[in-house]
């Protein structure tokens, strides 16, 4: 009952952040340069007055501003996000074809750097005055300042050009022709260096919260109880502290989904990964604003899903909060 | 202890210090060392680094001198860090200080309107809206500044609340003060060292905002900036690894300069807290 009355709450609040986003997004839409007609009718080699007509009405845009926006507010809540100006295929299509890969790739590289960074975030913890710690403190300032864009272009030349260990570019080998488990470890091979970068940058983050998390865990009176009973330290390392200070790194990692789009798009355009940071990298190349602002839409959808599962995994980890919300 | 004792008592702090001012020089020789645009094409393409004297780092896929674009590239860098974050503190400071200052309704909408920028992806919102208003130094201020305020608006209204029922509150407003005069001259003044501290952090982030801007091929057509000069030469990596190399070092020293300077200022203006870690 609890946790239903709570993903109710969410769910409607995600609603009204969308519908938001909807409204917000038509506007920028309004706003773009160029007359979406011209640039149709540029593409196809033609530009005579009937012809822009012709078009405009096809799709919409001699209507009035408020039937506009009734038609692409009504479009989106029916998973209608219109046509792409360039290709000519419905949005929605080319973000569905995209998003598996993107799925899988920050997918990686979120399990990935939560379990680097907690590892080596409490490695940090109990070794505060010791220089390995601050070693571990240096490496995640050094990866949290280094943009993530030149971190994936250095390792395709370390990995890839140098050394030639791993693919740099795409999903899996194109004309190959694998099937079954030979497909998995291709495309596996392929995650490693795209994977590797994004999660770079996350890990150094939940390293540094992880630490300061599990050293104001540390200070608690039932820590303080625990070795008074005499209990070994490791032991109180891993119950007492780090379980206690494991929930505000749930928070954190849900605020983090936004970012995780952000990088997504940077490591996809650098490792021509298939998804839709690259898909809204081409949508920028070719100034295609319906898909761009599509992409939008739909990254913003993904993180509002992506916190309201972290908002559940927390109200399961600590039970306090179902009370809270009773 | 003075406040630059207790500043470099961090030695991090004291090495970003350092750092930052070796790139402040950088972006204020660049006009003087390299008095031509960094756009011109001095000399033949792919020169790699040390190969010609005068093109210390090399030149890149249009012969222009690679060293010339890193030098003036700072100059962006540092501006549109500085320019984006004081954009950021001017809507989030007083946003922030209102919700917390007057809460109940007002804190709630305000709240929620901060609320739902936080929710939006930070980055592609800052691309989308770079994107429509057309790249321009104004636009990516702009941008950068929109993406990053929430935050600000957050710290000041925690600190606002935190402080509005102090005694030399309820003596300001005993006093007779007006709201405004309260807000501007007894509790801002007292919230300024968190803000000086999340500032220093918020320049190193607009700097990495901008520069991934530029890599995607939305910087300012005009200025040449280190984001732009990655780009720029990424499909010639496999040819030309230098020409990504050194503009992202220069990225990553400015930016790990600045999150130095920020842990020291913390450490400087909050001494009691930062002792225990």
């Amino acid at each position: 009952m609890v946790y239903a009355r709570l993903i109710l709450m969410r769910l409607f609040k995600a609603v009204i952040v969308l519908f938001l986003i909807v409204i917000f997004n038509f506007l920028l839409i309004q706003l773009a340069p160029g007359d979406p007609a011209a640039i149709l009718a540029g593409e196809a080699g033609a530009a005579d007055q009937e012809f822009l007509n012709q078009l405009r009405e096809r799709f919409g845009l001699d209507q009035p501003m408020y039937v506009q926006l009734w038609r692409y507010v009504s479009g989106i809540a029916m998973l209608d996000f219109g046509y792409s100006y360039r290709l000519g295929v419905p949005v929605f299509d080319l973000i569905m074809d995209r998003l598996p890969a993107t799925l899988l790739l920050t997918g990686t590289a979120f399990v990935l750097s939560l379990v680097l960074g907690i590892v080596a975030g409490s490695m940090a913890a109990s070794r505060v005055k010791k220089p390995s710690g601050s070693i571990i403190m240096a490496l995640a300032l050094v990866f949290y300042a280094t943009p993530l864009f030149w971190v994936a272009l250095m390792s395709v030349v370390v990995f890839s050009v140098y050394l030639g260990w791993l693919p740099a570019y795409g999903l899996y080998t194109v004309g190959a022709g694998h099937t079954g488990f030979a497909l998995v470890l291709d495309v596996a091979k392929h995650l490693v260096l795209p994977a590797t970068t994004l999660a770079l940058f996350f890990m150094a983050i939940y390293t540094r919260m992880t630490r300061t998390s599990m050293l104001d865990a540390a200070q608690q009176d039932y820590v303080k109880t625990a070795r008074a009973k005499g209990l070994k330290p490791s032991i109180i390392q891993r119950r007492h502290v780090l379980r206690n200070a494991l929930l505000p790194i749930i928070t954190l990692a849900g605020l983090q989904a936004g970012q995780m789009v952000g990088g997504a798009i940077l490591t996809e355009t650098v490792f021509a990964w298939p998804g839709i940071g690259r898909l809204m990298f081409e949508a920028l190349q070719q100034r295609d604003y319906n898909l761009l602002l599509g992409i939008f839409f739909f990254s913003a959808a993904l993180v509002i899903v992506f916190n309201i599962i972290t908002d559940l995994v927390y109200s399961l980890a600590d039970p306090r909060i179902k009370k809270g919300a009773a | 202890m003075s406040f630059f004792a207790r500043f470099a008592q961090n030695r991090g702090a004291l090495v970003g210090l350092i750092i930052l001012l070796l790139i402040i020089a950088m972006a204020i020789l660049a006009p003087l060392l390299f008095p031509e645009s960094p756009w011109r094409m001095v000399q033949r393409p792919f020169l790699p680094p040390l190969s010609q004297d005068g093109f210390p780092l090399g030149t890149d896929t249009m012969g222009r001198n690679v060293a010339s674009g890193l030098m003036h590239g700072a100059w962006v860098s540092l501006l549109i860090g500085l320019v984006s974050t004081s954009v950021a503190l001017l809507i989030g400071v007083p946003l922030g200080a209102i919700a917390g200052y007057y809460g109940g309704i007002i804190d709630d909408v305000l709240m929620r309107f901060t609320e739902f920028f936080q929710t939006i992806p930070n980055f592609a919102l800052a691309i989308v809206l770079v994107a429509i208003m057309q790249p321009s130094i104004t636009s990516i201020v702009l941008a950068i500044a929109i993406v990053s305020w929430p935050p600000v608006a957050r710290l000041v209204r925690a600190e606002f609340m935190s402080l509005r029922n102090r005694e030399y509150v309820e003596a300001a407003r005993l006093v007779g003060q007006s709201n405004t005069t309260i807000i501007l001259r007894q509790i801002l003044p007292n919230t300024l060292s968190p803000i000086i501290v999340l500032a220093s952090l918020m320049v190193a982030t607009a700097i990495l905002l901008e520069s991934a801007l530029s890599f995607l091929g939305l910087g300012d057509p005009n200025v040449m900036s280190w984001g732009y000069m990655i780009g720029a030469a990424r499909t010639v990596i496999r040819q030309a690894w230098w020409l990504s190399f050194f503009p992202g070092v220069a990225i990553l020293l400015t930016v790990l300069a600045l999150n130095l300077v920020g842990e020291g200022l913390d450490d400087a203006l909050n001494p009691k807290l930062s002792r225990e870690r």
